[in-house]
């Protein structure tokens, strides 16, 4: 059940979000994928083929002079294609790829919802996981202590907590995950398509803890093909295609260029 | 408004060794908690548990003192002391560069998934191996004490020695596990080349075994100074000597200069390779 608070969030219409200073920052920005045409994992082989000029690459552009500002308090949509390098985007600005060239800022605490629970270990205790996982996002030991009943209610799994994680459900695991990951009100907020996490109990209360954020001026990144929810959540927006922004500006505007 | 107190720019002038060193300070509890998960998961899965890390070189050193006691007991006394703290200090170099490779080649997909210090791998496994050593040194003691050995004051050069031991295993675990990214294969080879490395070490012989004209050899070879260095005060209660002192101290800031500059220098593109 939803709690009274949590119902009233949206339906009391919070003051429109004061756009501020540009947050995330990106500045020509290009990802160069360079596979080899053959994957080469030996040395041997790959000292052979040298000496012989024969490795050969295929390069790609995931990325290729992206110009984006997002700034505070903003939602901002990318649409476009499987394929088309909305992933490496987040990734760029989630700081796990590096771009070939040009330039990626990001101001503030960022809160990547790429992956939930990375560095899960099935072996440990829910318990012992938490702190884990709080450790990867960067929160220090005593952050997560302090957080932790509030992190293990928010997930649901009070009565498991000091079972290890294999005997979790897959639910149960994404649950904990997202619980730590959105604890602390984050500056920047990374999602990689709309949060389809748990049942459909946790999943209203993970939107409303995404809506929450933003009234309360966190800038948003999602990727998403739902074309519906871009448009009804984020005020502007990008379609990308072979790494290249297509259109940029107002969602609505963006999404009907997309469906064109 | 809140302060903004973080700021990531990937087009910073900080020189990637020295950011490294913030970026890995600033996950520390995550340092501290991977030592402990290394340690926990291994003995959740054996049954001996921890009675394991102080059984394996006490067994080796069975196995080895059998065998060669004869042979080389004549020049070594208390052969066991000597081939064991030689084999402490083996252990600790071996472990601690394959783990750190091991762990970065199939155990790395982290790094595509979230930003963590790239370095903290190598770290990790090296203070793991300082508590394996740490616990190693238990069944030395209790040997030394059974066979009447002395425990001299030259003791207090151990710390020194393991530490400079320390330095150079996570030089070398750095600049191997960057090769072992791109070649796999790699950490195979380094595994055949450490065994004949071993060999070519004084663990389980005395060092003047080697005729007087290789022994200058000897002291190309930066474990064998680092070796001294760590048996010296255990076995002979004895400083190793300036020169082996100060080659060792070297070797072991040279590899840890090398290893960690080539390691950040290539770190970003390991989530591209991994």
């Amino acid at each position: 059940m939803l709690t009274e608070s949590e119902l009233a969030a949206p339906a009391a219409a919070p003051a429109a979000p004061v756009i501020g200073e540009p947050l995330i920052q990106l500045d020509n920005v290009s990802v160069l994928y360079r596979v080899p045409r053959e994957r080469i994992h030996s040395f041997k082989e790959y000292a052979i083929r040298w000496l012989r000029r024969q490795v050969a690459y295929n390069e790609f552009w995931a990325l290729k002079d992206v110009n984006l500002e997002v700034r505070r308090g903003e939602v901002f949509g990318i649409i476009g294609p499987n394929g088309a390098g909305k992933s490496t985007l987040l990734k760029v600005v989630a700081r796990v790829l590096r771009p070939t060239t040009g330039r990626v800022r990001v101001r503030g605490r960022v809160a990547p919802l790429l992956e939930l629970g990375a560095g899960f270990d099935m072996e440990l205790t829910g318990r012992e996981n938490v702190f884990l996982n709080g450790a990867v996002l960067g929160y220090s030991q005593r952050d997560i202590a302090e957080r932790f009943d509030r992190i293990v209610d928010f997930a649901g799994v009070r009565e498991f907590i000091d079972a290890p994680l294999r005997t979790y459900s897959s639910g149960m695991v994404v649950r904990l995950g997202f619980a730590v990951a959105t604890d602390v009100r984050p500056e920047v907020l990374i999602v990689d398509e709309v949060l389809g996490v748990g049942d459909a109990e946790f999943q209203r209360k993970s939107s409303a803890r995404i809506e929450a954020f933003r009234d309360a001026n966190t800038t948003i990144l999602m990727v998403s093909h739902s074309l519906g929810a871009v448009t009804q959540m984020c005020k502007r927006a990008a379609w990308i295609e072979h790494g290249v922004i297509r259109s940029i500006g107002p969602a609505p505007d963006v999404v009907a260029d997309y469906q064109h | 408004m809140q302060p903004v107190y973080l700021e990531y720019d990937s087009a910073s002038r900080q020189p990637p060794m020295i950011g490294e060193l913030v970026e890995l300070f600033r996950y520390r509890d995550l340092l501290r908690m991977m030592v402990v998960n290394i340690i926990k998961t291994r003995y959740k899965r054996s049954a001996l548990g921890v009675v394991w890390t102080l059984l394996n070189p006490l067994l080796n050193m069975a196995v080895l003192s059998v065998a060669f006691s004869s042979l080389f007991g004549g020049s070594l006394v208390h052969y066991p002391v000597y081939v064991l703290s030689g084999l402490i200090f083996w252990n600790f170099f071996t472990q601690t560069t394959l783990y750190a490779m091991n762990t970065l080649v199939w155990g790395g997909t982290l790094l595509k998934r979230v930003y963590i210090p790239r370095t903290i791998f190598s770290v990790a496994s090296v203070g793991n191996g300082l508590v394996n050593l740490l616990l190693s040194m238990i069944p030395l003691v209790i040997i030394m004490l059974v066979l009447g050995h002395p425990l001299y004051a030259a003791w207090w050069l151990v710390p020194l020695a393991v530490l400079l031991l320390a330095m150079f295993a996570l030089g070398v675990a750095l600049f191997m596990s960057t090769v072992a990214v791109y070649f796999t294969d790699v950490v195979d080879m380094y595994q055949v080349f450490i065994q004949a490395l071993f060999f070519l070490t004084p663990i389980m012989y005395p060092k003047d075994i080697l005729p007087a004209r290789f022994q200058w050899f000897l002291h190309l070879n930066p474990l064998f100074n680092l070796l001294e260095v760590f048996r010296s005060p255990i076995y002979l209660g004895m400083s190793p000597g300036l020169n082996t002192l100060l080659a060792a101290a070297l070797s072991a800031i040279v590899a840890l200069l090398i290893g960690w500059w080539t390691f950040t220098r290539k770190a970003d593109e390991f989530a591209y390779r991994i």
